[in-house]
């Protein structure tokens, strides 16, 4: 329990909820990026560096970006969404913001109440930094989990294929 | 209250608010990455479990971290791909203007 942690958990809880509340959608990208870069700092503080630069590769550089281009090629450039009728819009808000305080409340009260997390954790008992390494994680790949290694290659190559068919312009129908 | 209790509270506030930008946005670019947050969130529980577990030497949490990671990208890719080619039907991305399936 550090300060690192507090700053960064806010950082990432601060992008996120940029990301998914402000109105010009360039900007919700770019706050996304600070959330997924202080979620990455957050596994790096967890001792997963492997998975903390996947992170940083994966979502800030890819997802991101990808969803940036998305959003060009769907947007003038500097459109904001057009607002609806406001009462509906309202509600809409309401209800989900509603529900999604409804699933943080039973979440937390199952964080704090359940009896297989240790609530007081001293910090003679914190278990030492494991290794988790890049030579650790390619041994465990190489060994343990090779079929589902192998099975994540077909999928993303299922997935290649299917984005370039699903997004690929329809042939002009015969006359 | 323990380092592993405020991870996964922190996860849990991470997947509530992908949750509510699912629900509440109305671009579709924008709700497939309220789904993305909440992965994430998943993935923040997997590591905190498994550096707080009993066993972290045996390196499951990160490898479910890494596979989820990657399923998260393919989910994104696929995903982005279909609102493309739903925009270039529809002419906009905005989920409410979208009630048709038949084109």
């Amino acid at each position: 329990m550090t300060v690192s942690f507090f700053i960064l958990a806010a950082l990432t809880i601060a992008g996120t909820v940029a990301a998914m509340s402000l109105r010009n959608l360039v900007h919700c990208i770019l706050a996304l990026t600070l959330g997924f870069a202080g979620l990455a700092a957050l596994y790096l503080q967890l001792g997963a560096q492997f998975v903390g630069f996947t992170q940083i590769l994966v979502y800030v550089g890819a997802v991101a970006i990808l969803a940036m281009f998305a959003i060009m090629m769907t947007q003038r450039a500097g459109a904001v969404a057009q607002p609806a009728s406001s009462s509906s819009r309202t509600r809409g808000w309401i209800t989900g913001g509603m529900t999604a305080g409804a699933v943080f409340a039973v979440l937390a009260w199952a964080i704090h109440a359940s009896a297989a997390l240790p609530q007081t954790l001293p910090p003679q008992a914190l278990p030492s930094q494991p290794d988790a390494g890049v030579r650790a994680i390619g041994n465990a790949l190489m060994h343990g989990f090779v079929l589902p290694l192998e099975i994540m290659g077909l999928l993303l190559t299922a997935a290649l294929i299917g984005a370039v068919l699903v997004a690929m312009q329809e042939k002009q129908e015969m006359p | 209250m323990s380092s592993l209790t405020s991870y996964l509270l922190v996860s849990a506030l991470l997947f509530s608010i992908g949750l509510a930008g699912a629900l509440t946005r109305r671009n579709a670019i924008l709700v497939l990455i309220g789904i993305e947050l909440m992965l994430n969130a998943a993935n923040l529980n997997f590591l905190a479990f498994w550096r707080y577990g009993p066993n972290p030497a045996a390196l499951t949490g990160v490898m479910f971290a890494i596979f989820s990671i990657s399923i998260a990208a393919a989910e994104a890719a696929v995903g982005l791909g279909i609102i493309l080619a739903a925009h270039r039907h529809f002419k906009t991305t905005d989920v409410n203007q979208m009630n048709a399936l038949k084109g």
